[in-house]
């Protein structure tokens, strides 16, 4: 039971971390998508092991299910030009930057690991309940209320930004052009003796 | 006796690992579609501390509606993201984001 217990944190470590390197070192994104895929799927079995069944339930269907698929949407619409050719190198800056952070987080990571006289910090017990939906929603819906609400105006402002951006000019057809006689636009109907045989469709409804 | 993948330090340090791996993708990638999974890595990487740290003071929940709200806005950023990328890519044909240099000049 312990054992089973080491080997499933190991294996679900190892699945997060050589995904997410898999997202950062390959240069086809479809790869990076699917190494996004394992490492999602891989912090969802973390979840599991922290008795967080509601979060590793919504990791599965919001990060798996929506947003992975997102991106292999888009990688397959630019189709080819989505990153197949060599990318230039970066500039010293950027290299300098990111070899301070690795460094700097490998450095706290090492502090993490260094043998202390208090030991490592213990989980302890499961309360009954814990991270199951009711202990969620029930923080969520009275504790967290503003937030959640707030959280679906962003969400709407999401939607409605993203169809704006990604819309794009002369896909929507233009609209056509207004009635050039006022008289029928005024009046919605033939008033000229001009028009008494036309039907009161298109133009003069308009 | 505390073992392996039950003391609050191995899983903090596996959300550092994965933050560490999703900083240094966005900042060495200059696939605009690349730096946005790195992004989404740097957020899984947080919501997992707020998860173990919620785990270690088992009493309340707020951790976990917290990475629940992470999830939310990552998932709205996710969406703007890909279709600021989409436009990026209809204005220069390119997805690197280091040729989105109009306002550089």
């Amino acid at each position: 039971m312990i054992l089973a217990g080491i080997v499933y944190f190991a294996v679900c470590a190892l699945v997060v971390l050589l995904g997410a390197v898999g997202v950062v070192a390959s240069r086809d994104p479809i790869r990076s998508a699917v190494s996004l895929l394992a490492s999602i799927l891989g912090v969802a079995g973390l979840y599991l092991k922290l008795s967080a069944e509601f979060l590793a339930a919504i990791q599965v269907i919001v990060y798996a299910g929506a947003v992975v698929v997102l991106f292999v949407f888009v990688i397959m619409l630019l189709g080819p030009d989505a990153g197949s050719r060599v990318e230039p190198s970066r500039a010293r800056p950027s290299r300098v930057v990111g070899a301070v952070v690795a460094a700097a987080v490998a450095l706290a990571a090492v502090l993490l690991l260094l043998p202390r006289d208090h030991g490592l910090t213990s989980f302890g017990e499961v309360p009954a309940g814990f991270g199951g939906i009711e202990a969620v929603g029930g923080h969520l819906f009275t504790r967290a209320l503003l937030p959640f609400e707030l959280a679906t105006a962003l969400l709407i402002a999401a939607v409605v930004g993203a169809i704006a951006l990604s819309r794009g000019r002369g896909v929507i057809p233009k609209a056509p052009p207004p009635p050039v006689n006022p008289t029928a636009r005024m009046f919605g109907g033939p008033v000229h003796p001009r028009d008494a045989g036309r039907p009161l469709g298109e133009e003069g409804m308009r | 006796m505390i073992v392996f993948g039950d003391a609050a330090e191995h899983f903090v340090l596996v959300a550092a690992a994965l933050f560490t791996i999703g900083a240094v993708g966005f900042l060495v990638r200059r696939n605009v579609l690349v730096q946005l999974m790195s992004i989404e890595l740097m957020l899984n990487a947080a919501n997992l501390a707020l998860v173990s740290y919620n785990r270690l003071h088992a009493t309340e929940m707020t951790g976990h509606v917290f990475a629940f709200f992470v999830i939310a806005v990552a998932a709205a950023e996710a969406s703007v993201g890909l279709a600021i990328a989409l436009t990026f890519y209809r204005l220069r044909s390119s997805v690197y984001s280091d040729e989105a240099d109009t306002l550089r000049h």
